[in-house]
């Protein structure tokens, strides 16, 4: 192996919590490295929609994160520009029916009491808000706190604002092993050579299992496939991100079968995004017009407008989840110097940076400022070797 | 033009609330074209004209909307007697912005 | 064309299958297959992107039905009238106006017994909008190809189109583009363009060919081979010369100009690495750029059905592998014409021969072999492609034409700065750069700027980004899983049942 630079970090993987890992470590003074066996953001983050949601999220520690994490995208937004998208558009969460309707408003409740921003809305008010909405839906609740952002734009500016502090990016480098001496992080090997760095972060999203298998270690990180729908670009028509209540039901589902919500929203651009579905499939890339169109149907519903605008394309995304369905963000304890900061499923772009945060509060010695026992990666119960 | 034996049939069209007449079996992009129209769409950032691209439904830069349906490929897209043509600025949605 | 033994199954009055074969395409590939195929004894569906038959080749329209400015037209009129023919006998059904946006494959085996079926979506009427969809046991996909375009400034003018716009002007609405046009770019294609508009009147100030053509003599084996194709290229040069037309070699309109519309063009000798020659420019007045740099295979349907696609000699284009009976790597799924790689119009002819009667064979009927003369021509004509790919070549010279506020992509309108700006931030990959500056993610998903946004960014690669074809244009730069847009409520339609065998609508007719 030969160790050509002089790094305290390495942080294998340029998406967008890679990028964060990069930015704060490189704001925290350490001399960071990101290899990334691609180009920036070509994994799940190109295939994100750029959510920042607190919405979403039931209390307890991914909300806590969340929270976190969207008072430093604030602060991010204004750092990294307008270039990076960031809108404070808000969540509108709708209900169809009274029965799900009163669950819905349960659930703002138990978040109010976590410090959410919450606003009910009645069926009226809902027509105030977004006037293309369909008609006869039982009413909502308005987030203000959600945000959105242009994840690729995100995690590219963020590694330039890295790179300004001394950070190093290498592209279509592959880690093809972590080196470790007496016991503890050395440094990694790759594709074209290594490096040496007493610390290395896993930050390679959907493919972490596999890179922490390259370790001989076991993460239960895996895809759960997503589709999404683009439409032609449109002038501004949908002003929130919307979505229907049954929505944080099918995040939550440990089930392997065929999840499906609606998700609509606009973007800077013009096209508006249409989701979500959740499947345990591995990595399969075939297409399937039922879910696309499932996407489609459900999108008109909500908003009839929508009925004669076309799709000009969807793709694929793989997100990396955990069974418990909660992010891995901390040390290794089967190997010193080895951190995770990976498995946040599809709320990777909204978490990033508190990720980012933790990762550097960490290796900087200091205090987090949320819990970090609920991420830790020794929670899984894995056999001794993968 | 090379001389034609015999006069072509039209059909009535309306553009943007003017009358056409124009050979039937004509495409609606060789109508504009024909009538000294090059361009008849604006784009939506830079706010430029554009007509006939690639001419075969590849490109979408001469979308037109027809009778209501917007987008129509100008190219791919005969005129029909009757036909109310209007062309888009910025996008074809844009009555709809809120 | 030889008579087929008849098939009892394809008997008037015994009910034929309007969903054997679905043929998408009807070129001079797509219905030489739906023919063949409805020869055989199939029901054979055909759906086009156009109002009539005849592809881009044979483009026509009421007012230019007689074969002027058309090449084969002889040919072309015996082909309409058996497909015609077939037609009226109920054997093909022809879906006019219809945009294939998807071809599921079969299922994987395992099926109950019924044989896999292939089910192929499309939108029906680019006027109208509603959904089609059709089951069939085989699909020949024929949907041809489309002319490369390079970036040039001021190419975003109304006025500057495709070659086969101005050509598609003239024979299927018999109206010429403009009153000085300039012919412009690579390729044998420019000839007849150039020829077709001086005969119907236009002045056409210049062809402007950036290579030189001279190379065919350089390729002596495929010239010797390709002995037939040289009279034609010498016919359309001496009715240029007619018509005082001046043919620049080695040349190439590397801007345009005008105030909302084309006036003139800037024309500039290059050298062999296509820069411009400093102090060769010249300005030509203009109100029409006709150009083309060649052609790209439209292919993404099949990349999408799985079918094994193989990258261009130049790298910038995909073509669908198949074998010789037209069968790409998906069976029952067929390939023929450009989307297997550009040879004109006779070849696609050939493999649309070719690819019918293997689709009927697939289908269960009795179709006789044939015969190694077939083969033989089928090998001699992609010869002939191959070396327009030698004599024309595109290399990447062309992007230092280019200022920073070119618009490189038309649909996004993604100038050359913001791309040089994407890749600064880090984006030395095609798939990063789309990304970042969104060239490629408008309405025609990056089929007019992907092989210019490779070329751009491959020169601009940092150092120490290996030097790959797959990061410049990755076979997902053709990975459409819609080929064309899909109004939301047609979409939300194909999640639903499929079609049953029967046909939905009637016939159309010519």
């Amino acid at each position: 192996m030969s160790a050509s630079h002089r790094h305290d970090v390495v942080v294998i993987g340029a998406g967008i919590v890679g990028a964060a890992c990069c930015y704060y470590l490189a704001r925290a003074g350490l001399k960071v490295a990101v290899i990334e066996r691609g180009a920036v953001a070509v994994g799940t983050t190109g295939a994100g929609e750029g959510n920042i949601l607190v919405s979403d999220k039931e209390p307890g520690p991914e909300l806590e994160l969340a929270q976190l994490s969207v008072r430093l995208w604030r602060r991010l937004g204004d750092e990294l520009g307008p270039d990076a998208e960031l809108e404070p558009k808000g969540g509108l969460v709708v209900a169809a029916g009274p029965e799900e309707r009163r669950q819905l408003d349960d659930f703002a409740a138990a978040q109010a009491a976590a410090g959410v921003e919450v606003r009910t809305v009645g069926h009226a008010g809902l027509r105030d808000l977004e006037p293309y909405l369909a008609d006869g839906l039982a009413g909502g609740v308005l987030y203000p706190e959600d945000m959105q952002v242009q994840p690729m734009m995100a995690a590219a500016l963020m590694l330039r604002a890295a790179r300004d502090l001394g950070a190093e990016l290498r592209l279509h480098e592959e880690v093809t092993a972590i080196e470790t001496a007496a016991g503890r992080v050395a440094g990694v090997r790759t594709s074209t050579g290594g490096l040496s760095a007493g610390l290395v972060v896993n930050a390679a999203g959907t493919w972490a299992g596999e890179l922490a298998a390259r370790a001989g270690l076991a993460l239960p990180v895996l895809p759960r496939r997503g589709f999404i729908v683009v439409t032609e670009p449109l002038p501004r028509m949908i002003r929130h991100k919307v979505y229907t209540a049954d929505y944080v039901a099918n995040v939550a589902s440990g089930s392997a079968g065929l999840e499906i919500s609606t998700v609509v929203e606009a973007t800077v651009s013009g096209t508006v995004l249409i989701g979500a579905s959740r499947e345990r499939v591995g990595f399969d890339r075939t297409s399937s017009m039922k879910i696309v169109g499932t996407l489609a149907a459900q999108a008109v519903r909500l908003f009839p407008v929508l009925a004669g605008v076309r799709a000009i394309r969807f793709y694929r995304g793989f997100r990396p989840y955990c069974p418990d369905h909660l992010p891995v963000i901390g040390s290794d304890a089967r190997l010193p110097g080895l951190l995770h900061a990976c498995g946040h499923e599809g709320a990777g772009v909204g978490l990033a940076p508190a990720t980012g945060h933790l990762i550097a509060q960490i290796v900087t010695g200091q205090t987090a400022p949320v819990s970090l026992a609920p991420f830790d990666p020794g929670r899984f119960e894995e056999p001794a070797r993968a | 033009m090379p001389d034609q034996p015999s006069p072509r049939p039209h059909v009535d069209i309306s553009v943007d609330g003017i009358r056409w007449s124009v050979p039937a079996g004509s495409s609606i992009a060789a109508a504009f074209v024909a009538s000294g129209h090059p361009g008849w769409r604006q784009t939506r950032r830079r706010a430029e004209p554009r007509g006939l691209g690639c001419g075969m439904g590849v490109c979408f830069d001469c979308l037109v909307t027809v009778n209501g349906t917007r987008g129509v490929r100008a190219c791919l897209t005969d005129v029909r007697e009757g036909d109310v043509i209007t062309t888009e600025r910025g996008s074809g949605f844009a009555g709809l912005a809120i | 064309m030889p008579a087929w033994p008849s098939d009892p199954r394809g008997t008037p009055g015994g009910g034929p299958r309007h969903s054997d074969v679905a043929v998408i395409g009807a070129g001079p590939a797509g219905m030489s297959a739906a023919v063949v195929a409805a020869q055989a004894g199939c029901g054979v569906t055909v759906l086009d992107l156009g109002e009539r038959p005849g592809g881009q080749y044979w483009r026509w329209g009421p007012a230019s039905d007689d074969g002027r400015f058309h090449h084969g037209w002889t040919a072309f009129r015996g082909l309409r009238d058996s497909f015609a023919g077939h037609q009226a006998a109920g054997r093909i059904v022809h879906l006019a106006g219809h945009a294939v946006f998807h071809v599921d494959p079969p299922p994987a085996a395992g099926e109950s017994g019924a044989s896999p079926r292939f089910t192929v979506h499309a939108v029906a009427g680019e006027r109208e909008r509603g959904y089609a969809a059709v089951e069939v046991s085989a699909v020949v996909v024929a949907t041809g190809a489309y002319e490369r375009q390079l970036p040039i400034p001021g190419w975003t003018l109304p006025g500057v189109m495709a070659a086969g716009a101005a050509q598609a002007l003239l024979k299927g609405s018999a109206v010429v583009a403009g009153q000085r046009v300039v012919v412009a770019g690579t390729g044998p294609f420019l000839l007849p363009v150039a020829v077709g508009l001086a005969q119907a009147g236009a002045r056409v100030a210049a062809v402007v060919e950036a290579n030189q053509p001279l190379g065919y003599l350089r390729q002596p084996l495929g010239l010797a081979r390709s002995w037939r194709k040289l009279p034609e290229a010498a016919g359309y040069l001496a009715r240029l010369a007619r018509h005082r037309v001046p043919v620049l070699r080695r040349h190439a309109v590397v801007a345009a100009h005008g105030d909302g519309r084309l006036r003139s063009v800037t024309v500039a000798r290059l050298d062999p690495a296509w820069a411009a020659v400093p102090g060769s420019q010249r300005t030509l007045d203009a109100d029409v750029l006709a150009v083309g740099y060649g052609f790209i295979p439209q292919v993404e349907l099949l990349g999408e059905a799985g079918a094994q696609l193989r990258r261009g000699p130049d790298g910038r284009t995909f073509a669908a592998d198949a074998d010789a009976d037209q069968q790409t790597s998906v069976p029952g799924l067929f390939a023929a014409g450009e989307t297997t790689g550009i040879g004109g119009a006779d070849l696609s002819c050939l493999e649309g021969q070719v690819a019918g009667r293997a689709a009927a064979r697939h289908c269960g009927h009795q179709v006789p072999p044939a015969g190694p003369a077939i083969g033989r021509r089928r090998e001699a004509l992609r010869r002939f492609g191959s070396l327009l790919d030698a004599v024309h070549p595109v290399p990447p010279g062309w992007t230092q034409w280019l200022t920073g506020d070119t618009v490189v992509c038309r649909c996004e309108e993604v100038t050359l700065a913001r791309l040089l700006a994407a890749v600064d931030l880090g984006a030395d990959d095609a798939r990063s750069v789309k990304l970042l500056a969104r060239p490629g993610m408008g309405w025609c998903q990056g089929r007019i700027c992907g092989a210019a946004v490779a070329a751009i960014v491959a020169g601009h690669r940092r150092p120490g980004r290996p030097d790959r074809d797959d990061l410049d244009f990755p076979e997902s730069a053709v990975s459409r899983p819609l080929a064309q847009p899909v109004p939301l409520e047609v979409l939300a339609q194909a999640a639903q049942e499929r079609a049953t065998g029967d046909m939905a609508g009637s016939p159309d007719h010519l």
